[in-house]
């Protein structure tokens, strides 16, 4: 391992106490839609629920549209495992992502918006309902004919895809739709519609406030910015951080870590494992510049000690998602059932060794072929640990 | 008419005939009957004007619309990765010992029924467990006790 030299960079744009958002909104307000949306371009924001589809972008071709009706939708369905840090911002600073809604608003014409808030933060309700009489006041002042309600999810993941949250909200079972068309054409309803993470929406008042100059001030090209992360698992000091985008693992470790850090799981379940031999080559971010491996994440960085069985961490992952496929698409379903049972048979001497490269295949297949992001990407946790970790798979 | 569907004609009322509004109407029976009886679902389907069919097929997608009788209090223990690394199985002991049932099962009382689920959202504070809506975290087993003989203080009190 190497020294420690310097310690990461802790950011305080997110969590900064600020309440003079009437002001940011009357200032964003004030410009052209044009301006605003190229402050958006021009800040690098990517979405921050993981994806990293660019905001500005998203908030351009949504205001392109003809369509009459369009929405603002707030995706606060976090459940990711090891991911934590939205229900913190809907905490603490709710007013810095509402105020993102209505910058949003205005500019792409929308005048319904809505929070889906996932049924595990249900206790927040009372609390946002406060808020949103205090943000709607403030519409009202601005004059902006803009109105923000709450939709509850009832515990179900895959309802933080997009497509299926739409379907949620219509009353549907949350099964994801095929795409394109994309949501900035045909979302809620079938009309235009942005939706974006709370984070991302947060960001979206800080770059107001600040300017896109000081967001690219942090981060790394193509990665700019800072990013709220979830620190979770054997770590003295699991929590919420701010840190900028673009750091190696080895630095988060070196930082977060309890002194026997054997793999970090960036991303979630969805995510990618990093076993200790690259830590130093292996960077948070999305791809472009970095050189070694870049690794975007919703920011669930889950650590794991020498004490832990990988394979018992994949077969928590893989039963994990086996529950919440939404079992529309056959590649996911069976796949997920046949992964589990997979590595249980080899585990018990069942099946040969050999059996795990066909079980690779499969999540090939499965990345290949499933409709959505969620059978797609368990491939990343499953051939991150299996080919990392391949003997703990077997004894 | 009995509570149920005058329950059912209040929420239909107040939201309107609308399929947007179906996921409110079904988590509002369940949050006054633990659950959604063949009886509910039927009564919601003739209101809202939307096949029973296609309600119940919604109604049992979601994992907190329980379609089969629950507790007054449905316990949630997490199960995903880091709760399952920081004790969740103690935790689980400790309320199977304390209710003398099983995951999976309801009290002989109807108060209480222990559940497992996904991702709460609490990693740094593992182990936690929803009651109802209401979040613990860091659970011990002592912890756990005296949690669920607070529940069941309140529901003797009624």
């Amino acid at each position: 391992m190497t020294t420690k030299t310097k310690q990461l960079n802790r950011i305080d744009l997110i969590f900064k106490h600020e309440d003079d958002c009437k002001e940011i909104l009357k200032k964003s307000f004030d410009r052209s839609h044009e301006e605003v949306i190229n402050e958006m371009v021009n800040s690098g924001l990517k979405g921050r629920g993981g994806a990293g589809f660019p905001t500005g972008l998203k908030w351009k071709l949504t205001s392109e549209e003809k369509e009459k009706t369009k929405y603002v939708i707030c995706n606060a369905d976090e459940g990711e495992p090891g991911t934590f840090k939205d229900r913190e911002i809907l905490t603490r600073v709710p007013h810095k992502v509402l105020a993102g809604m209505a910058m949003c608003a205005k500019i792409i014409g929308a005048k319904e918006g809505y929070i889906y808030l996932r049924g595990e933060y249900k206790f927040l309700v009372p609390q946002l309902r406060e808020e949103l009489k205090k943000f709607h006041q403030i519409m009202d002042e601005l004059n902006l004919d803009f109105v923000v309600d709450i939709f509850l999810g009832s515990g179900a993941y895959i309802c933080g895809e997009e497509s299926a949250l739409f379907e949620s909200m219509e009353g549907k079972r949350g099964e994801p739709r095929n795409k394109p068309p994309y949501p900035t054409q045909c979302g809620y309803l079938n009309k235009p519609t942005v939706i974006n993470n709370v984070e991302t929406l947060a960001h979206s008042y800080t770059i107001m406030k600040y300017g896109a100059k000081k967001f690219r001030e942090l981060g790394v090209k193509d990665s700019w910015g800072s990013k709220v992360f979830s620190v979770s698992g054997d770590t003295p000091i699991p929590g919420i951080y701010e840190l900028e985008l673009g750091m190696s693992v080895q630095d988060f470790v070196d930082d977060f870590g309890d002194g026997d850090t054997k793999a970090v799981q960036v991303g979630g379940a969805s995510g990618f494992l990093v076993p200790r031999k690259r830590f130093p080559k292996s960077h948070i971010g999305y791809q472009g510049k970095l050189t070694g491996v870049s690794l975007p994440t919703g920011g669930s960085m889950m650590i794991f000690n020498s004490s832990r069985s990988m394979y018992n961490v994949l077969d928590n992952y893989l039963d994990f998602f086996q529950e919440e496929s939404c079992g529309q698409c056959t590649p996911c379903r069976v796949g997920c059932q046949q992964l589990l049972k997979g590595i249980k048979a080899v585990k018990r001497g069942d099946k040969p060794a050999a059996y795990l490269d066909k079980l690779l295949k499969l999540t090939e297949t499965m990345r290949l072929t499933a409709k959505c992001g969620l059978g797609q990407s368990v491939a990343n946790s499953f051939s991150s640990i299996v080919e990392n970790f391949r003997e703990e798979m077997i004894y | 008419m009995n509570d149920q569907a005058e329950l059912v004609k209040d929420l239909v009322t107040e939201y309107g005939i609308k399929r947007e509004k179906l996921l409110p109407i079904l988590q509002t029976v369940v949050e006054k009957d633990r659950f959604l009886s063949a009886s509910a679902i039927l009564k919601i389907a003739e209101e809202t004007k939307i096949p029973a069919a296609d309600v119940y097929g919604t109604a049992s997608f979601y994992s907190f619309l329980d379609i089969v009788p629950r507790g007054k209090y449905v316990i949630r223990v997490c199960k995903t990765i880091t709760c399952a690394m920081k004790g969740k199985n103690q935790i689980l002991l400790a309320l199977e010992d304390f209710l003398k049932v099983k995951l999976g099962e309801t009290t002989p009382d109807k108060l209480f029924t222990i559940l497992e689920t996904n991702c709460l959202g609490w990693c740094h504070k593992a182990p936690a467990m929803l009651v109802n809506d209401d979040v613990y975290t860091e659970l011990t087993p002592n912890m756990v006790v005296d949690i669920l003989s607070s529940y069941k203080a309140e529901a003797d009190k009624k």
